[in-house]
């Protein structure tokens, strides 16, 4: 049985707060007219009546000037859950507001400050904090159930033959995961490195090839009904362009890992772990993917490889909207170039895969559904954000690199 | 400030109704409404044909409106109305039929409030109550508007020195007028410590705090005095009245209603002062909003609720006598027909058609209504000075 959700119906005007909780930020509607910012929002601006109203960021500073523990809900998540503790906020820039109120934010009046998150609904919730976040903030649990945490969960790393899957894997130990599966294609022992993981407590080596749907069946089999958040970072990065010759061969090769990869490990684990899906401490939670940043546009010199992150960009859409409705979170992860072999060619900053992983972490801790880890990520993003066309004439007319 | 109102001349109310209350139906709101026209034609003496105009206030007709409801009783009205506004519909049925009868837009008004309740019904309609909770408050806990009122009452605790034995004292005062009132669904007395050790359900929020949701439905007639007089039916004048919207929005939270924008004019339109009035009937959907609403009305200055608590007695027979028949706390809150409770039951005391204990030698009623929690707020404040016929 799939259990029971955070209520999830918002109007379209109020999406925009989950669009953004989804990249970790809080913003709110601002009237671009007359700069009156506004909540809950709205079609028009409550004082002026502009229609251009902008989704801002904010500081979320304000004062807790009431709050309530509630003992009696009409909602089936929020029942198994009572009591749970509110506010009401007035927000410095204005609005009043209704948020979550983790128990270590001191009683009315005080001063806190509003962040978002997504809950378990997938959508975004207000959180009242202290200013200052006191270290033991993730245990709290009402937060904890819409966090997903990797501390004592069971989780799938499916390459652990990367620079980045070795990062991973010690990152999510390091933050507390209870056990580790780390996915090989071919012989674990071809790679010392890969031989010192094994070392490490709660680490056990999986043959995994996602381009061989038999084997992804066997292991999913064999541990899909205990496997809490899967990361998947299996990835095929051949890097030539589109129009230079030299046949399918590589192309073939990035769609069978990126494209396919994705959704053999979809078809044969996704069932298991929405059947498990739980919030709070135990229980699948998530579903990583770390695709490109170039799945946002096509980088012209990694054309194919951009395709085959576009494709599964899209396909991770869809696994999303599918895992939604049991509560587990499909996380998707835009990095820029890696600091690894692939991206030899490519220019500085390029992003650490121990930066990445420990990205990943957070994101997971903080609720984030699309992470763009890294200076480079972050800046396509703006770009992409501010004109999409743009940012396709702008990288046309970079200088390939090979 | 704007022009007094135009009187409300020789347009009366008369003939209240209750159609008795029931926590769970498996009827619905349209049964409710039928129920209601005919106790207004029995107790008129008026045949359906004389019923020219309808305002119909309610939740839980949908996908009916006011419209659908006149071909499902069959009734042929020139004036129609549709107000589903909560805990204001019955004052601002009052107000809108009043002005129709005045105008010769209608002769004789229905004014009805009625509500079903299934089992399941009070639950699927929070989610459906507006955009604004939908997308703001229901995620958070779904506590419905009893997280709500449990802001606004711990605020008040905390900001004007209100204790939980002050806002026992009106809900037990209460209980006893619901006593005398054969409607109410509570039928036991309520001691202060029932009430202060009660089931807690939103802090400081206990369940004699809150309303419980139930089905039933109020109605009233409005006509010309000399209709009235004509069909021998005592009735109950209007001296003033007043509605209003989305007051105060800025303030960040409500501490006060527009009734503080109107009330100069209510009681300047009426001749009257609030010592004039010989009972209240608050909107009581939970207790501290009767105290916000005396404050407002001016029976005490804002911050003074809980020492004009202190200093006075609620009973029918005492020296502030408020929700006469037991209030919606005792008696139940059947949706739109809440907005009535209070207007047909001022009715009643008024025109000497008692079902409830009589309020000795009242000859002048404030009937306040209140509703739509929309967000964090209640959005509609009315009010009405009522006086009976020899007054």
């Amino acid at each position: 049985m799939i259990p029971p959700l955070p209520p999830a119906a918002r109007s379209r005007a109020a999406l925009g707060l989950t669009a953004a909780a989804a990249r970790g930020r809080f913003e709110l509607q601002v009237c671009t007219a007359c700069g009156a910012v506004q909540y809950p929002s709205r079609e028009a601006c409550h004082r002026c009546l502009g229609i251009e109203l902008a989704w801002r960021a904010q500081d979320g500073r304000g004062e807790l000037i009431a709050e309530t523990t509630i003992h009696h809900s009409h909602d089936p998540y929020f029942r198994e859950r009572l009591p749970w503790r509110i506010g009401l906020v007035r927000l410095d820039a204005g609005p009043s507001l209704v948020a979550h109120l983790p128990s270590a934010c001191p009683a009315a009046p005080s001063r806190v400050v509003v962040a978002v998150r997504l809950d378990r609904a997938g959508r975004g919730v207000l959180i009242a904090f202290p200013p200052e976040e006191p270290a033991n903030m993730s245990d709290d649990r009402q937060l904890r159930e819409m966090s997903c945490s990797v501390k004592s969960r069971k989780i799938l790393v499916t390459d652990g033959k990367t620079p980045l899957g070795r990062a991973l894997v010690r990152a999510v130990l390091a933050a507390g995961a209870g056990r580790v599966w780390v996915g090989h294609a071919g012989s674990w022992k071809d790679l010392p490195d890969l031989a010192a993981l094994g070392a490490l407590p709660g680490v056990a080596f999986v043959p995994l090839d996602v381009t061989d749907g038999c084997a992804v069946r066997a292991l999913a089999g064999e541990i899909g009904g205990d496997v809490d958040i899967l990361i998947n970072n299996a990835e095929m990065h051949g890097a030539p362009g589109v129009a230079s010759g030299g046949g399918l061969e590589t192309a073939r090769a990035e769609m069978d890992v990126n494209y396919f990869g994705l959704l053999r490990l979809a078809q044969d684990f996704a069932p298991a772990l929405r059947s498990r899906a739980a919030g709070g401490a135990s229980g699948a939670s998530a579903w990583v993917n770390i695709l490109s940043v170039f799945a946002l546009s096509s980088f012209p010199a990694h054309g194919t490889f951009s395709a085959s992150k576009a494709a599964a960009l899209s396909l991770s859409q869809a696994l999303r909207a599918e895992m939604r409705c049991a509560g587990i979170r499909v996380i998707n992860v835009f990095p820029g170039p890696l600091d690894d072999e692939s991206s030899r060619a490519l220019p500085a900053p390029k992003l650490a895969p121990e930066a990445l992983a420990a990205a990943v972490v957070a994101g997971l801790r903080d609720g984030i559904e699309d992470l763009y880890p890294g200076e480079i990520a972050q800046e396509w993003l703006a770009r992409y954000r501010d004109d999409p066309k743009v940012l396709e004439l702008e990288l046309a007319v970079a200088e390939p690199r090979r | 400030m704007t022009r007094a109102a135009a009187d409300y001349a020789d347009a009366v109310l008369a003939a209240p109704v209750t159609v008795p209350y029931v926590r769970h139906s498996i009827r619905s709101a349209h049964w409710f409404v039928a129920r209601a026209l005919a106790g207004l034609l029995e107790t008129s003496g008026l045949a359906k044909a004389d019923i020219d105009g309808l305002s119909l206030g309610s939740f839980t007709l949908a996908p009916d409106t006011a419209v659908g409801l006149t071909q499902h009783l069959g009734i042929t009205t020139r004036w129609l109305d549709h107000l589903p506004l909560g805990g204001a519909s019955g004052i601002v049925a009052l107000r809108r039929a009043l002005r129709a009868v005045q105008a010769g837009d209608a002769d004789v008004v229905a004014c009805i409030g009625a509500d079903t309740n299934h089992v399941e019904s009070f639950r699927l309609g929070l989610g459906n109550f507006s955009v604004f909770a939908r997308d703001a408050v229901l995620p958070y806990g779904s506590g419905g508007p009893n997280a709500s009122f449990a802001f606004l009452t711990s605020y008040y605790m905390r900001v004007h020195g209100a204790t939980r034995e002050d806002f026992g004292k009106l809900c037990v005062a209460q209980r006893d007028n619901a006593l005398g009132y054969r409607h109410a669904l509570f039928k036991k007395p309520l001691t202060l410590a029932e009430y202060l050790h009660a089931r807690p359900i939103a802090d400081p929020l206990r369940l004699f705090d809150c309303v419980l949701p139930c089905a039933g439905a109020e109605g009233f007639l409005v006509m010309r005095r000399a209709r009235a007089e004509r069909l021998g039916l005592p009735y109950v004048l209007v001296r003033s009245t007043m509605e209003r919207h989305n007051a105060f929005a800025e303030d960040p939270i409500q501490m006060r209603g527009g009734w503080v924008l109107d009330r100069e004019r209510l009681y300047g339109d009426a001749g009257v002062g609030p010592r004039d009035v010989d009972f209240v009937q608050t909107y009581d959907d939970y207790p501290v909003m009767s105290l916000i609403q005396l404050e407002d009305l001016g029976f005490c200055a804002k911050g003074e609720g809980p020492e004009f608590i202190r200093a006075n007695s609620f009973t029918t027979d005492g020296t502030f006598p408020i929700n006469t028949s037991g209030g919606q706390l005792s008696v139940g809150q059947a949706g739109c027909a809440a907005g009535f409770l209070g207007l047909v039951e001022a009715i009643r005391q008024l025109s000497g058609r008692n079902l409830a204990r009589p309020v000795p030698r009242a000859r002048l009623a404030l009937v306040i209504g209140f509703g739509m929690i929309t967000f964090d707020r209640g959005l509609c404040c009315a009010a009405a000075v009522l006086a009976g016929s020899n007054a």
